[in-house]
Formats: C-alpha cells, sequence, structure tokens
C-alpha cells in the first residue's frame, strides 16, 4: 500500500489539476470536487482492487461518483491513476470531448456509471453488488453521495433495500461538506442527525474526518465489516478544502478561479 | 396475459441463467413457482420503483437481464427519470413489464389507469416499446427482448384477455402481423385492444367494408414497410389503442406520416380523450366511455371512410 503521506501529496497535485480545469473550463462545481478529492484518492491508491489496465475485469471493485458535479474529480483521479492518457484532460469540457461536465456512459476508462442527476448512484450500486451475488464474484462497490444528494427520496428507497439484502459488498460514502448548492445542507433539508439515520435504516455506520487520509483508507479498506450489512461512511468534509480562501465559502459552488486564484491556490497546495 | 407472462418466465429463467425478476410488491402467488425455483434470482424491491428501476440497471450494466414488474404506471411515469438515465442512456438491458396497462385496472381509478406510458417510453433513445395482442404475443416478446441487447419496454393487459393467436405466433419485433386482410381500411391494433378491433372489423365488414387488421405490437421502431404499404393501399388506416391518442401508436404514426409526401390513406386515431375518468367503473365501462368499444371503433373507422371513399357507402 502507499504511504499515507505519498497519498496526501497525490490528493495535492490532484486538487492542483482541479482548480486548473474549472479556470480554463470556466466550469462550476470546484468546491463540490475540492470536497471529494481525498475520498477518490484514498478509494483509488488505498483501496480499490483494480487495475487500471484492466478496467472491465469484471472482478474488480467498483467506484461510482454519484455526486456527477464532483466530475473533474473523477476524471483527475483516473487520469492521474493510468486509467486514460492525462493529456486526454486538457480537452476537458470542450467542443466534442469525451469528458463532458458529469460524466457520461463509458466516456473513458474507469467510469462505472454516468452520474449527474442526483439519487441515482447508491441504487445503480446496489444493483451492481447484487450482481456480483449472484455471479458469485467478490468485489466491493464504492458509491460516492453528496450531502445535499441525500434530498433526494430515491436514495432512502435505496437505503431501506439494501440492509434488507444484507450487502455487505456495498458502501455509501457521504461527502458531507455541509453545503448544498444554495445554502446549508442541514438548513434546507433536516439532515441531521446523518449518521444515525443511516443507522436507524439498517446500516453499520462510520463517522470520520473525510480529509483524514489514514482514517479514509482504515475504514474503506475494512469493506465488509463483519457486521453483515451494507457500510455508510459518514465523512466530514470541508466545501473547497485545500484552498483557504474557497474552504467553506458556498460561492465556490459556482465561482470559477481567475488566473490569478489559479496561481495563489497552487502555493497553497504547495505545487508551486 | 400476466398468468401466461409468469409461465413463460418460469421457462426463460430456467433456459438462461442470467435472468431476474424484481417485482415492486405486487403478484401475489403470481411468482411462487419462480421464488422456489431460482429463489437467489427474485427480488421483491418494495414500494420503492425508482429504486427498483436503477438496481435493475446496475444488476444489467453487470451482464444480467433483470425484469421489472409492477402495474404500469408505477413502472413507467413514477420512475421515469430512471428509466431515462440509468436504462436507456446506458442502453443496457432491462426489460420492463408493466401490468394494468390502458384501462386494464380501470375500477382502482386513474391513479391506476395508464394511457400516457407509450408515449413517454417511446420517446427515450435506445427503447423498445411493445404492446402484446394476446397473451400468446407477451410470451414471444418476451422471448424477442432477451435476444436483445438494449432496453425493452412490455406493457400488458391483466389477465383473462380473449387468445387471438392459436399459438406462438411469427412475431418480430418492429413487425406487425397481419390477423385478417381486407382492401377498404386497414385497422392498426396495438395492445389489448386486439380482440375489440377484431370484432370492429367483423362490424365493418356487415357494412360492406373489406377490413385488414394488423397486430400492430411494436409501437417502436415502427414498422416503416408495413405503413408504407398500408398508406399507399387503403382509404383509411386507423390506429386503435388504449392509450392517450397523443403520443401513442396514433402520434408515432402522424410523426411518420408528416414527414412525408401525400399518401392515399387518411389516417385516423382511435385512442383515449386527453382527460382523466373520475368515475367508478371497470375496463369494459371506462372503454364504453371513451369509445374503445367495438361498435364504438366501428362507427368512427365508418364515418372516415364514408368522408373518404370516393363512391361512399350506405350505412
Amino acid at each position: 500500500m502507499n504511504k499515507i503521506a505519498d497519498l496526501e501529496a497525490t490528493a495535492s497535485k490532484i486538487r492542483g489539476k482541479l482548480v486548473e480545469l474549472s479556470h480554463k473550463a470556466r466550469t462550476a462545481h470546484l468546491g463540490s470536487s475540492l470536497s471529494c478529492t481525498d475520498i477518490l484518492v484514498a478509494a483509488y491508491w488505498g483501496t480499490l482492487k483494480i487495475d487500471p489496465q484492466d478496467s472491465e475485469n469484471p472482478d474488480r471493485d467498483r467506484l461510482i461518483l454519484s455526486k456527477g458535479h464532483a466530475a473533474t474529480t473523477l476524471y483527475a483521479t483516473l487520469a492521474e491513476a493510468g486509467f486514460f492518457p492525462p493529456e486526454l484532460l486538457d480537452t476537458y469540457a470542450e467542443p466534442g470531448s469525451k469528458l463532458p461536465e458529469h460524466p457520461s456512459v463509458k466516456c473513458v476508462p474507469g467510469v462505472e456509471v454516468a452520474t449527474g442527476s442526483l439519487g441515482h448512484g447508491l441504487s445503480v450500486g446496489i444493483g451492481m453488488a447484487l450482481a456480483g451475488r449472484i455471479q458469485k464474484r467478490s468485489y466491493r462497490v464504492f458509491v460516492v453521495m453528496s450531502d445535499g444528494e441525500c434530498n433526494e427520496g430515491s436514495v432512502w428507497e435505496a437505503a431501506m433495500f439494501a440492509p434488507a439484502q444484507k450487502l455487505d459488498n456495498l458502501v455509501a460514502i457521504i461527502d458531507y461538506n455541509k453545503w448544498q448548492a444554495t445554502g446549508r445542507s442541514n438548513e434546507i433539508m433536516a439532515l441531521h442527525p446523518l449518521k444515525e439515520k443511516w443507522e436507524a435504516f439498517g446500516w453499520s455506520t462510520y463517522e470520520i474526518d473525510g480529509h483524514d487520509m489514514k482514517a479514509l483508507v482504515d475504514t474503506l479498506r475494512n469493506v465488509p465489516d463483519g457486521s453483515g450489512k451494507p457500510v455508510a461512511i459518514v465523512a466530514h468534509t470541508v466545501k473547497g478544502k485545500g484552498v483557504s480562501f474557497m474552504e467553506d465559502d458556498n460561492n465556490w459552488h459556482y465561482r470559477v478561479p481567475n488566473a490569478e486564484e489559479v496561481e495563489k491556490a497552487k502555493v497553497e497546495l504547495k505545487l508551486l | 396475459m400476466r398468468n401466461e407472462f409468469a409461465a413463460e418466465l418460469n421457462e426463460i429463467a430456467a433456459e438462461d441463467e442470467r435472468v431476474v425478476l424484481l417485482s415492486g410488491d405486487i403478484g401475489n402467488r403470481l411468482f411462487d413457482k419462480y421464488k422456489a425455483s431460482f429463489p437467489d434470482r427474485f427480488y421483491n424491491c418494495g414500494v420503492a420503483e425508482a429504486n427498483m428501476m436503477s438496481v435493475a440497471a446496475g444488476m444489467a450494466i453487470c451482464g444480467l437481464r433483470p425484469i421489472t414488474y409492477t402495474i404500469t404506471p408505477f413502472t413507467t411515469t413514477r420512475c421515469l427519470e430512471q428509466i431515462r438515465v440509468d436504462v436507456c442512456y446506458h442502453n443496457v438491458p432491462v426489460i420492463i413489464v408493466g401490468v394494468g396497462a390502458g384501462l386494464s385496472y380501470a375500477g382502482n381509478g386513474a391513479t391506476h389507469h395508464s394511457c400516457e406510458d407509450i408515449a413517454l417510453l417511446r420517446m427515450l433513445p435506445n427503447m423498445t416499446v411493445i404492446c402484446p395482442g394476446d397473451a400468446w404475443e407477451v410470451r414471444a416478446a418476451m422471448r424477442a427482448c432477451l435476444q436483445q441487447d438494449k432496453p425493452a419496454y412490455i406493457r400488458m393487459g391483466k389477465k383473462g384477455e380473449p387468445l387471438v393467436h392459436e399459438g406462438m405466433p411469427d412475431f418480430a419485433i418492429g413487425k406487425g402481423i397481419v390477423m385478417r386482410r381486407g382492401s377498404d381500411v386497414c385497422l392498426l391494433s396495438t395492445g389489448n385492444m386486439l380482440p375489440n378491433v377484431l370484432e370492429a372489423a367483423e362490424e365493418l365488414s356487415k357494412q360492406g367494408v373489406s377490413v385488414q387488421v394488423v397486430s400492430f405490437h411494436t409501437v417502436k421502431p415502427l414498422d416503416e414497410e408495413l405503413l408504407a404499404q398500408a398508406f399507399s393501399q387503403f382509404w383509411v388506416v386507423a390506429t386503435v389503442e388504449e392509450h392517450s391518442i397523443m403520443g401513442g401508436l396514433g402520434g408515432a404514426v402522424a410523426e411518420w406520416l408528416s414527414d412525408r409526401a401525400p399518401q392515399k390513406a387518411r389516417l385516423l386515431r382511435i385512442g383515449v380523450a386527453d382527460k382523466f375518468l373520475h368515475e367508478a367503473g371497470e375496463q369494459e365501462y371506462a372503454r364504453e366511455y371513451f369509445g374503445l368499444t367495438p361498435r364504438a371503433i366501428a362507427d368512427k373507422t365508418f364515418q372516415m371512410y364514408q368522408a373518404v371513399a370516393p363512391q361512399p357507402v350506405k350505412a
């Protein structure tokens, strides 16, 4: 396994790329992309059994980025991990590019499911986890969701179904950055107490710091956790994490950084 | 149709281990045999159709052949976005089976009517839309859909509808089945209207009109060859469906027709009016209300025929 310090350095590098991509393509959702970066790095470098050169292997672990608006995090992670040539990243959001603002179907190797409309990924993940059970394969399915996404009723349909099926090869990771598009996620809907909600629905739950790489890796690697239940990880995160002037400022849900801000961000991320 | 669906399901599941049934908490006892034979390939997904549809998509992405089953509006309009995004956008072979289509469950009230589903599902890229005319066509449609590697919707009636075929018909997706031949008007029937349409043809023939009847079971893709022939050959081509006159088979044929040079035949759309039925009453009452009885179908067709035929026929 990679050392924690290496994973943290990889996360910084990816965050720098996200800031660049948002600036160049003038696309939104940078704050949301920065908040789930550590989760994806912990998954791809510390947890998932998947070979970037054999990305269709039927026995691979699967990760679904259900919060598809953080597409750049997935793209930059997959490129860094070697699923596709990093040069392709520079075409992000350009007319005719394989990389739209939300991941499309099989747009590049490693994208398991096209997302963008919230509240779909967990149910699709259940289908994949059940397929693994039916086909007697031992892979696991990781679904990365946002806290705002938990507004969707379909999430709670899925939350009731997976424990009924005792799907211990399924993991829901909630990137709990406390914001959704236009306000505090716990004010727009009564989200709190989020861990207890998942627990009450029958999940084996964990509450961790979603930027603590060691905690992330330790928790993700421990699936199935022996409880016989699906695992829900409430990962407390900071929207815009890694760039001081973006952290916990919801303007960066839609704002695009200018050239000077890109420079400042990269200095903070120790990339310059 | 639903009992034959269950019977055919037992057979195809035995032949193909990729087949998985997902039920939206209906079909009490209907699947007992299936559940006993294939316990690891049956999932009661509860009253949670959005989840059920996405679960099916996830299974199909992983190489299985899931079949979702519940009452028509709940497996179509209720979870339309899941069908659009997870099934159709991914272009994976989920077979969506709706039971109680159209006015089959009229007595349950408009919540259980489904007169918009053909329109909504045929609009989705990659989707195949099949409305079997009888239980034999249900069986044949299931087999045909399983041969495809893409999404499909099978729109069934309820149970006990009359059989119009004597056995498994020669069935191909997108190819209408000629049920009787004629030369003046052509009735294109889709779904559970077929027995009524055949009766209407009998009535019309008593009035001296020579009627062709087609079981036009596939609304998408359209049988364009058959349409081209029918519109060049007959005086009237009428679509008949237990569905809104907007957007269903009639709508699809009207769209097709509008992009072509003027044809010999006039199009007549027979279906459910653009309104909800608020009253109690079973399917027979609802069909009476919306003018879908054999007599009403015959009358509407005859009026159009009289209006366009070169030598008016006396009623």
